[in-house]
C-alpha cells in the first residue's frame, strides 16, 4: 500500500498508465467524428451550397477533456485507491477484552461489540491469544478463557448486557484466581460500582490497560413517586454535561387495548445538576393504565422504570343503605370506611348498574341486605370477572333472611338468623378480642392489638367449608372475617359494621392494615422486608438491559425478603413481581439511586468507542470513469447530428425510459401519496358543499353527458332555488367516499362493469343512511320499463345486490309530485311514465279532506326510469343545451318540466318529507286550485 | 399447350397487386363523394334537370306539355343535366426519387401518388369521365375496365431515371390533366411541357407529393447526402447550418410552380404524405369540376 495524504493506492504501479495520456490526446486529435451518409430526394436543392464557417475537422478540446477524464479516472480506479487506509496496531502477548456489559452498556452496545471485533481482527492479524470476560455474566470456572481471536469473532454476536451491576464479591474472587501477565482493553460502561477498583488495581497489576469508554452520561430514570395528587418522576445523570433535557414517556394500554404513549414529561437538567425533577397530572383512569415511563430514545434498563400498585389509585365503590334518619356522620356505616380510603383511593358512587360499568377495583356495600332486580347477576358477573366484593354486617343484613336457606354466591357463608350480642348491657360475658392470625390468612404477620373488641356480629351456619373461608377470627373461634373465591374474584364478609357500632375494630390501626392486605388500599411506600416477610413472589415481567419489557416466562419464585432487600442481581432480575394478591415492581434504579462516573488514574490511556474503517474508493472511481464514457457517447452523438437528427424522438425516449427507471419507485409513492391528497380535497370540497355526483360508468360518451346534465341541473338549482351546488363530481364506487354526496346519478350502460362486494357494502350503507340514487337505463323511447331491454337487463343484474326495497310507480301523490314544483309527469329526453320509486306503506290512507295520503316518513332510497334526464338536462359551459328535447317549443318546454323533476327530486333529496307534511296542505291546496 | 393450373397461376400474380390498391383507392374515393353526379350544368344527358319557362327560339317540340298544362299561362321547358364526359389525362412521376419514405409508418411518396391517382380515377369514372394514364400510354376511356387498366399499369413499376420530366403523349386537346411528382428535379422540362399543354388547351392540376422530411430538413451534424438513386451527392460537415438555405430554395421552388401554374392556367397543390389524403383528393376533384 502506497499512501499520499489519507488516500492510499494499493495497486500504486497502475499509475504510470497516467503518463500515457498526453498520447492519447494527440491520437484523439488527429480523428475527426465520422460522416453520417443519408439518403435525401432534396439532394437537388443541396447542390452548390457551401458550409458557411470551416467547421472543424478534428475532435473539439472539451470532448477531448472528457475522455481524458474518463480514462484517467478509470487508470485511477484500477489501481484501487482507498481512504484512510488501515495499519494494524502490534502488541505481544494475551490480550485479555472486558466488557461491564452492565445496561448502561446496552445504549451503545453495538458500537461496542464493533470495538471489540476490531480489537479481534488486529489480534488475529498478529496471532495474539485473545480472552473476553463479561463482568455480568464471569466465567464459572476463574481465570482467563484464552483462546485464538478468531474463536471469539464467532462468539461476539452472542454476547448481551444484563440488567444490572456487576457482583462485587464474585469479581474479587475472580480478580483473585488471575496470575498471567496480560494486556487489558477495558470497554467501561462509565459507572463506578463496588468492586471496579479492586479490579482495575489488579489487572493494573498484570500489565498495560487500555479503557474505552463512551463521552456520553450514563442515565437512569428512577422510580415514579406519588406526591400531592402528582406522579413524580425524576431522572440522574453521571455527568453535569450532556443533553439538556429528556422526555420521559409514560406508557400503558389504552382502552382499546393498544399500548401507546398515555403521557410525556419533559425533565431538564439545571447546568451542573445531575438529578431532572418534573411531575405529571393525569386523570385516574389515565394513571391507572399506566404500566411503566421511560426515557425516550435511551435503550436501557436503567431508562426504563415500571410501575406497580403503589402508583396506581385504586376506585372503589362505597354502598350504603339509604339512610331513613338523620343520623350523625359518625354513625354513618361508611364514616370509618371513607376515612380509612379517602388517602389511598379513589372513591366512586352512583347506581349499582353504573359502578358495575365504571368497573371500579373494589365494590363495598356496608350492611345492605337485598339487591334489586338485576341487580346481584351484575354484580356477581362483576366478581366473577377478578373484582373484590366487601361486604360489612349491621342491624339489617342481621335482620334479613339473606344467606340464610342456601349458599349464596354473594355472601361467603351461611348466616345464622339473628346473631350475637356479647358483653353487652343485656348479654352475659365480656366483648370479644381477636385471635392472632393463622398463617393460611391474608392478614398472618399483622399484629392485633389488644383493645380491638367485638361486642356484637352475625354469626356463621356451621358448615363443611366455614373453617376454609375464615380468615380471621375472634378469640373463641367464632368466626369475624370470612372470605369465598368466586372465580377470579373474591367475596369478602366482616361480620361486624363498618363503624363503631358494634365493634371498635374500625377505630383501629389494624382495619387500616387488613384492609391493605385484602388489596382494598394499597399505601404508595415501599414495602419493608417485615411486609414481605414470608411472602414468596413471581417474575411476571422481565426487563432486559435494552429496557425492553418482555413476559417472564417461567421463574422460580423469590423470598419476600430477598425482594425488600433490592439490588437486581442474576438471583433477582429487574421486572414486575407478582405476588398473591398484588404486584410489586423491581426496577434497575431505585429512589436513591445516584449514579457516578468512574475515575481512571492518572495515566491510563482512554479512547472513546468510535471505529476507524476504511473506505475502498475504487467503485466509486469507477463509476464516475463510466459516466465520463457515457457523458462521452452523447456528446460524440450530439456532435455528429444523431442526437438532433430525424431519429432524435427515438433517442430521447430511450433516455427517457432510462431515467424512468432510474427514478420509478419515487416517483410512484409520490404519484399516490399526490393521489390521496387530490381526493382529500375533492371529499373536502365535495362535503363543504352541496355536490351532485354521477357513477362513472368507464363509457367516456355517457359520462360526459352525465357531467354536463348534473352541471345543467346544479346551474338550474342555482338560479331559481336556495340549494347552491357547485360543479358536478364524478364518483367511482369502488375508491370513493359516499357519505359527502346526497345524491347520485347512475346511468345504465350494458357494457359498465359489476361494482365490487366492497362497493356493494358502500352503496348500501349509502342507501341506508339517506342517500339517494337515481338510476336512468335512458331506453324509454324504445323500450317499456321492466322489458328485456340489454339496459334494463343490466340495471336488473346492477342493482340486485343493492338493499332496494319494495317499488312502485310513482303515486300521483307522492312527495316528488310537489317538493318544489307541483309536477305530474316526469321527462327527460323521453317522456315515460314508467318512473319508480319506494312503495308507499299498504296501510297509507287518504284522511277525509285531506289531498294526498299520509306516506311513508322518509326518502325513497332509488328513483328508477328510463327518461334519459341527464341528456334533457345537459348543457355546455355557456349554458347552452346540448341535446334536442322534442320539436320546437313542445320540446323547449319538456325540457323544462325535465328540469323541474330535477329540482323536485333535489329538493327531496335534500329535505326529505318536508312537503309531504300536513302542515302545508291548505297552502298547497290554495295553489292546486281546490 | 399452357395447363390451367399454370394460367391460373399467372392470372394470380397478375391480381395480386390490384386489388388492395384498387380497394385503397376506392375506400378514399368513398369519403369524397358516393353515388352518380351530373355536372350540374344544363346540357345532354338522361337526367332531368329542371324546368324553365320558355322563350323565343325554343322549338315547339321541346315543351313540356304535361308541366305547362298545369301552369296558367306560360310553357315550360324541360331541361336535362349535362352530362358529357371528359378526358382527364393523369401523369405520375416515376422517378427514383419518389421511392422515399422518411419512416416506416409513412408511405413513399410514389405509393401516396399512385393511391391519390387511382382514388380521382375511380371517382372520374364514377362521374363518367375518361381517364387516361401518360406514363403507360393508356389514352383516355371510361368504364370499370379502365379503371382496372389503370390499377394494372400504377402497379407495374418501370425503369427510371432519377427524376422524371412530365409527359404529354396521348393527351388529346381541350382535356385534363394532373401531375403528380415531387418536383425535386430540373424545373425546365416542367415549365416546357405545361407551356405546350397550354397552348393545346389541356388544364389541369400539378400535384406536388413532398415527403415531411424534405419540409423539414431535420438533419445536423456532418453528413453526405446521396440521391435515392445514388447519382448525387453533397456532403457537408455541418447540415444545421445548411436547413434555412434549403428550406429558402424550397419555397422558391414552390413558388415558381405555382407561378408557373398559375401563367398556364393550371393550380397547384402541395401535398405531404403525413397527411390525410381525402382532404387532396376532394381538392383534386374540385379542380378538375371547375368550370373554365
Amino acid at each position: 500500500m502506497w499512501t499520499i495524504g489519507p488516500l492510499g493506492f494499493a495497486v500504486p504501479w497502475l499509475l504510470l498508465g497516467l503518463l500515457a495520456l498526453p498520447i492519447l490526446w494527440l491520437i484523439l486529435r488527429a480523428v475527426p467524428p465520422a460522416p453520417i451518409r443519408r439518403r435525401f430526394p432534396g439532394v437537388a436543392l443541396l447542390l452548390g451550397l457551401k458550409d458557411d464557417e470551416q467547421q472543424t475537422d478534428k475532435t473539439p478540446w472539451w470532448l477531448l477533456l472528457l475522455r481524458m477524464l474518463a480514462v484517467g479516472a478509470a487508470i485511477i480506479g484500477f489501481a484501487g485507491p482507498v481512504l484512510n487506509p488501515v495499519t494494524s496496531e502490534d502488541g505481544t502477548g494475551p490480550l485479555l477484552i472486558v466488557m461491564d456489559g452492565t445496561w448502561a452498556d446496552a445504549p451503545d452496545w453495538s458500537r461496542r461489540i464493533a470495538r471489540v471485533d476490531e480489537a479481534l481482527t488486529d489480534a488475529q492479524a498478529t496471532g495474539r491469544e485473545t480472552a473476553i470476560v463479561v463482568l455480568t455474566d464471569l466465567p464459572a470456572e476463574g481465570g482467563l478463557p484464552l483462546r485464538a481471536a478468531d474463536a471469539w469473532s464467532a462468539a461476539l454476536p452472542g454476547l448481551q448486557p444484563a440488567p444490572w451491576l456487576p457482583d462485587s464479591d464474585a469479581l474479587a474472587a475472580w480478580a483473585a484466581s488471575l496470575d498471567e501477565e496480560v494486556e487489558t482493553f477495558w470497554l467501561s460502561d462509565g459507572l463506578s460500582w463496588d468492586g471496579r477498583e479492586a479490579l482495575r488495581d489488579r489487572l493494573a497489576d498484570l500489565g498495560e490497560i487500555t479503557v474505552f469508554q463512551s463521552a456520553r452520561p450514563v442515565m437512569a430514570l428512577r422510580p415514579a413517586r406519588w406526591e400531592d395528587g402528582q406522579i413524580v418522576l425524576e431522572a440522574v445523570r453521571s455527568r453535569a454535561d450532556g443533553p439538556d433535557s429528556v422526555t420521559v414517556a409514560a406508557h400503558g394500554l389504552d382502552p382499546a387495548g393498544t399500548p401507546r404513549d398515555l403521557a410525556t414529561a419533559t425533565l431538564g437538567f439545571a447546568p451542573s445538576e445531575t438529578v431532572a425533577t418534573a411531575s405529571i397530572a393525569l386523570q385516574p383512569e389515565l394513571r391507572n393504565r399506566i404500566t411503566r415511563f421511560e426515557i425516550q430514545g435511551l435503550r436501557s434498563a436503567g431508562a426504563v422504570s415500571l410501575a406497580d400498585d403503589g402508583l396506581r389509585r385504586r376506585e372503589i365503590a362505597i354502598l350504603s343503605p339509604r339512610d331513613e334518619r338523620e343520623g350523625l356522620q359518625l354513625l354513618s356505616p361508611t364514616h370509618y370506611l371513607e376515612q380509612a380510603l379517602i388517602p389511598n383511593t379513589d372513591i366512586i358512587d352512583g347506581s349499582i348498574d353504573d359502578i358495575v360499568l365504571a368497573n371500579p377495583d373494589v365494590i363495598i356495600m356496608a350492611d345492605i341486605a337485598q339487591l334489586g332486580g338485576t341487580e346481584p347477576e351484575a354484580i356477581e358477573g362483576w366478581v366473577r370477572n377478578g373484582g373484590l366484593l366487601l361486604r360489612f354486617a349491621g342491624p339489617r343484613l342481621a335482620a334479613s333472611d339473606v344467606g340464610r336457606s342456601g349458599d349464596e354466591p354473594l355472601m361467603p357463608v351461611r348466616l345464622r338468623i339473628g346473631g350475637r350480642n356479647v358483653g353487652g348491657a343485656m348479654s352475659w360475658g365480656e366483648p370479644k378480642t381477636l385471635r392472632a392470625f393463622g398463617p393460611d390468612s391474608p392478614f398472618f404477620g399483622l399484629t392485633v392489638p389488644e383493645d380491638v373488641t367485638v361486642s356484637a356480629q352475625v354469626m356463621a351456619e356451621p358448615d363443611p367449608t366455614l373453617a376454609e373461608r375464615t380468615i380471621a377470627t375472634l378469640a373463641d373461634g367464632t368466626p369475624l372475617v370470612t372470605r369465598k373465591r368466586l372465580d377470579e374474584g373474591q367475596v369478602v364478609l366482616f361480620h361486624v359494621t363498618a363503624n363503631a357500632e358494634w365493634s371498635s375494630l374500625p377505630l383501629s390501626g389494624l382495619f387500616v392494615s387488613m384492609l391493605e392486605r385484602l388489596a382494598v388500599s394499597s399505601r404508595p411506600s415501599d414495602p419493608s422486608a417485615a411486609d414481605l416477610a414470608g411472602t414468596s413472589w413471581t417474575l411476571d415481567q422481565a426487563i432486559t438491559a435494552f429496557g425492553r419489557v418482555e413476559e417472564a416466562g417461567t421463574m422460580p419464585g423469590v423470598p419476600g425478603e430477598r425482594l425488600a432487600e433490592g439490588g437486581p442481581g442474576r438471583d433477582l432480575p429487574p421486572g414486575l413481581y407478582a405476588g398473591e394478591d398484588r404486584r410489586l415492581a423491581l426496577n434497575v434504579a431505585t429512589a436513591d439511586t445516584a449514579i457516578s462516573e468512574a475515575v481512571w488514574p492518572d495515566g491510563t490511556r482512554i479512547e472513546g468507542l468510535a471505529t476507524v474503517s476504511e473506505t475502498p474508493l475504487k467503485g466509486i472511481v469507477l463509476s464516475a470513469a463510466l459516466a465520463f464514457l457515457l457523458a462521452d457517447v452523447l456528446a460524440a452523438l450530439w456532435l455528429s447530428g444523431r442526437l438532433s437528427g430525424p431519429r432524435a424522438g427515438q433517442a430521447a425516449a430511450v433516455l427517457l425510459a432510462l431515467v424512468l427507471a432510474a427514478t420509478q419507485p419515487g416517483a410512484a409513492l409520490a404519484q399516490s401519496e399526490e393521489m390521496t391528497d387530490t381526493e382529500l380535497e375533492r371529499a373536502l370540497r365535495a362535503a363543504s358543499e352541496v355536490t351532485l355526483a354521477y357513477v362513472v360508468t368507464g363509457n367516456d360518451r355517457v359520462d360526459q353527458v352525465s357531467e354536463a346534465g348534473l352541471r345543467g341541473l346544479s346551474r338550474v338549482l342555482f338560479r331559481r332555488t336556495s340549494i347552491e351546488p357547485i360543479e358536478p363530481t364524478a364518483v367511482n364506487l369502488e375508491f370513493d367516499e359516499l357519505s359527502v354526496f346526497p345524491f347520485l346519478y347512475w346511468p345504465v350502460t350494458p357494457d359498465q362493469p359489476r361494482p365490487s362486494l366492497d362497493a356493494y357494502a358502500n352503496l348500501n350503507r349509502y342507501l341506508r343512511t339517506g342517500g339517494m340514487i337515481l338510476f336512468d337505463t335512458r331506453d324509454a323511447d324504445t323500450a317499456r320499463f321492466g322489458g328485456t331491454s340489454p339496459n334494463g337487463r343490466k340495471l336488473q343484474e346492477l342493482a340486485l345486490p343493492l338493499d332496494i326495497p319494495p317499488l312502485e310507480p310513482v303515486p300521483s301523490d307522492h312527495v316528488l309530485t310537489r317538493t318544489f314544483y307541483l309536477l305530474q309527469d316526469f321527462p327527460g329526453r323521453h317522456i315515460s311514465r314508467d318512473v319508480w320509486v319506494e312503495a308507499s306503506p299498504a296501510d297509507a290512507e287518504r284522511a277525509e279532506g285531506m289531498p294526498f295520503r299520509n306516506l311513508n316518513d322518509n326518502v325513497t332510497p332509488v328513483v328508477i326510469g328510463g327518461n334519459d334526464w341527464a341528456s334533457a338536462w345537459a348543457v355546455d359551459d355557456s349554458g347552452v343545451p346540448i341535446f334536442p328535447v322534442g320539436r320546437g317549443f313542445a320540446g323547449e318546454r319538456q325540457r323544462e318540466i325535465a328540469y323541474r323533476f330535477g329540482v323536485n327530486l333535489v329538493m327531496h333529496v335534500l329535505t326529505g318529507n318536508y312537503k309531504s307534511d300536513q302542515v302545508h296542505v291548505p297552502a298547497l291546496l290554495d295553489r292546486l286550485g281546490q | 399447350m399452357r395447363t390451367g393450373a399454370g394460367l391460373r397461376q399467372e392470372a394470380e400474380t397478375l391480381a395480386g397487386p390490384l386489388p388492395p390498391l384498387l380497394a385503397a383507392a376506392e375506400h378514399l374515393a368513398a369519403s369524397v363523394l358516393t353515388g352518380e353526379h351530373g355536372r350540374r350544368r344544363t346540357g345532354q344527358g338522361d337526367q332531368f334537370w329542371q324546368y324553365r319557362p320558355s322563350h323565343a327560339g325554343d322549338e315547339a317540340r321541346m315543351i313540356d306539355w304535361r308541366r305547362s298544362a298545369r301552369a296558367d299561362d306560360a310553357l315550360f321547358v324541360r331541361e336535362k343535366e349535362w352530362q358529357a364526359a371528359q378526358s382527364v389525362a393523369l401523369w405520375l412521376d416515376a422517378g427514383q426519387s419518389m421511392e422515399f419514405s422518411s419512416a416506416k409508418d409513412i408511405a413513399t411518396k410514389a405509393d401516396t401518388a399512385r393511391r391519390l391517382a387511382l382514388a380521382l380515377s375511380v371517382l372520374l369514372v364514377r362521374g363518367g369521365e375518361r381517364v387516361g394514364l401518360t406514363n403507360a400510354g393508356l389514352p383516355p376511356r371510361t368504364g370499370q375496365v379502365q379503371l382496372l387498366r389503370l390499377t394494372d399499369a400504377l402497379a407495374s413499376p418501370a425503369e427510371a431515371d432519377e427524376y422524371e420530366a412530365p409527359e404529354l403523349r396521348g393527351i388529346p386537346a381541350r382535356s385534363r390533366a394532373v401531375f403528380f411528382s415531387d418536383f425535386m428535379g430540373d424545373l425546365a422540362p416542367v415549365e416546357r411541357a405545361l407551356t405546350r399543354a397550354a397552348d393545346r388547351g389541356i388544364s389541369g392540376a400539378l400535384c406536388q407529393v413532398l415527403d415531411p422530411q424534405e419540409e423539414a430538413f431535420p438533419f445536423d451534424g456532418r453528413t453526405i447526402f446521396q440521391s435515392i438513386g445514388g447519382t448525387m451527392v453533397h456532403e457537408t460537415l455541418k447540415a444545421g447550418d445548411l436547413r434555412g438555405r434549403y428550406l429558402e430554395r424550397l419555397a422558391a421552388r414552390k413558388d415558381a410552380l405555382s407561378r408557373l401554374a398559375r401563367n398556364t392556367g393550371w393550380q397547384y397543390l402541395c401535398y405531404h404524405t403525413d397527411r390525410p389524403a381525402s382532404g387532396a383528393l376532394l381538392w383534386l376533384y374540385g379542380a378538375l369540376e371547375r368550370v373554365h
